[in-house]
């Protein structure tokens, strides 16, 4: 199962490192990133495989959440599947 | 592979523009209850609810986590409690709507629809005593919802049924004037009740239905708004292209929502329901729609156009992204509920009848409006008729939501609270009525009706 993570706040040092680092710590594989800075505001996505980890999608929805509220940035785990059934027919 | 671009564009939409799935609604079939003693079938009925809908909530909830877009309703309907009730030996159906209230508190849904019947060619016993109980029930209950169904297509109008309904609108409206004669805003009067509608008040769940099935309501009209400003001032092709590519878009979410809500409570998926619903939240409105298409006021000359545009571009654009559509399926124009009609009242742009003329090309009809407390009933059977022939002749589902506000005048404002919103009090017409719908009987079934 993949899911899709997004990261939107105001750029600063070691935003990356620190999803990067939960994810590791929790078996969850990255396989493709992308990222843009517009205005000094970060905007990232990653697509990951979460059907590694052993905590629940909702579990690591929470965890990142909390890991975005502690660096001051919006981060959202989602399934890939709100994304592809708007933008694939 | 998804591009960051798609990405962005799904979570502005959630995040700026109000994307939600407005309500998840299981449908429940009550028929398997029946009993002659009250007590027997109230438990039957709550322990089938309960069962049935245990994880409605949780799922509900879960789904939002995991997709990342908010699910706003989880609610149930039930099988029309004229016919599942229908023989039980009784006189008053209040202790029926209680258990259903009780229900509902237990799995945590905040509306349950389904104290209804069905008699557009006339009554049965139960549907009498579900009809006179009607008052009392929406006075002592907090969460149920009620709808009666007076006409069709097929079968004409019931017009001792448009009667009795004046009266009793007028009933429930005194039983709970203390909170602004709030019962009303909990009572539906249809032509052409849909089985499969998963928006209240007015969602029941058909006798042609299966034993449990999951619909769901897309979002609101707020997406659609802000796709709209951004092909202001062009031609109508564009206008309706517009409309057309993001109604696709927020059925799809919908569909997947409905999907997995199925597959994880084991419930089959029974419809979409394209209507767009808005909210009293400002940019959630359709009045707004009609702003950005270049109207100064929703009633303004052009809304009735605008609105029959809006209407058949969301049903093109959804029924494309979704293997079944159903339920209403057009857009709502409820006056309290949408901040936009409120502001046309107040400015005098929007009048009673010419929401009247907007019900002609959209559903569902005169939705959440405040009349005065001193309208009779003889003219609330009135509109309620002319409400029940546009749906008649013209083949759709018609409805009466009015709330005449006892104790409360023109120009007067309304709260109900919450998703039920606020409303000045409308004008009505009030030349007398009572000699054509005093007449008693039944208008037959129109020409057209007969098709086979």
């Amino acid at each position: 199962m993949k899911g899709i993570i997004t990261v939107l706040g105001k750029d600063k040092v070691g935003i990356i490192a620190k999803v990067c680092t939960y994810l590791a710590d929790h078996n969850v594989n990255i396989l493709d990133i992308s990222q843009t800075i517009v205005q000094d505001y970060f905007n990232m996505m990653m697509i990951v495989d979460v059907s590694g980890p052993s905590k629940s999608f909702e579990e690591l929805v929470e965890d990142l959440q909390k890991v975005g509220e502690s660096i001051g940035v919006e981060i959202k785990l989602q399934h890939e599947d709100i994304f592809n059934i708007m933008h694939r027919i | 592979m998804i591009s960051i671009v798609e990405v962005q564009e799904t979570n502005k939409m959630i995040r700026e523009m109000n994307l939600d799935v407005r309500t998840i609604t299981m449908g429940i079939s009550l028929m398997d209850c029946a009993h002659t003693d009250m007590r027997t079938f109230n438990q039957n009925v709550y322990d089938k609810i309960t069962r049935s809908a245990e994880k409605l909530v949780k799922t509900g909830e879960e789904l939002e986590r995991q997709f990342g877009v908010p699910i706003v309703n989880k609610r149930i309907s039930v099988t029309p409690i004229a016919i599942a009730a229908g023989s039980v030996h009784t006189d008053t159906y209040v202790p029926v709507a209680e258990a259903l209230d009780r229900a509902a508190k237990e799995v945590g849904v905040n509306f349950i629809g389904g104290f209804s019947a069905l008699v557009q060619k006339g009554c049965t016993k139960g549907d009498r005593i579900l009809i006179e109980s009607i008052p009392e029930a929406l006075a002592v209950t907090e969460r149920v919802c009620s709808s009666v169904n007076v006409g069709s297509s097929r079968s004409g109008i019931n017009m001792d049924a448009v009667k009795l309904m004046g009266d009793i609108i007028i009933q429930t409206a005194e039983r709970t004037k203390d909170r602004d004669s709030i019962g009303c805003a909990k009572l539906v009067v249809f032509c052409n009740a849909v089985e499969d509608n998963p928006f209240m008040a007015g969602a029941f769940h058909g006798v042609g239905e299966r034993e449990c099935v999951i619909n769901v309501g897309v979002s609101g009209p707020g997406v659609i708004k802000r796709a709209l400003e951004e092909v202001r001032g062009q031609d109508f092709e564009t206008l309706c292209e517009t409309i057309k590519r993001t109604a696709f878009k927020v059925t799809r979410v919908g569909q997947l929502v409905a999907q997995e809500a199925s597959k994880r409570m084991g419930v089959p998926f029974g419809i979409i329901d394209l209507s767009l619903a808005p909210t009293p939240l400002i940019g959630d409105s359709i009045a707004e729609i009609f702003q950005v298409m270049g109207l100064e006021e929703a009633g303004a000359p052009g809304t009735t156009a605008a609105l029959a545009i809006l209407n058949d571009n969301v049903k093109k654009g959804g029924v494309m992204a979704s293997s079944y559509v159903g339920g209403l399926s057009g857009a709502f124009i409820p006056v309290s509920e949408d901040h936009g009609m409120i502001q046309a009242v107040q400015r005098g742009a929007l009048t009673l009848e010419k929401l009247e003329a907007m019900t002609c090309v959209c559903s569902v009809g005169l939705d959440m409006i405040a009349i005065p407390g001193s309208t009779s009933k003889e003219t609330l059977s009135g509109i309620i008729a002319d409400e029940a022939a546009i749906g008649m002749v013209n083949n759709k589902t018609t409805a009466v939501r009015l709330i005449p506000v006892i104790g409360k005048d023109v120009g007067e404002m309304v709260e109900f609270g919450g998703l039920l919103g606020y409303a000045p009090v409308m004008a009505v017409n009030s030349f007398d009525c009572s000699g054509f719908v005093n007449r008693g009987g039944r208008i037959p079934a129109p020409i057209h009706s007969f098709k086979n």
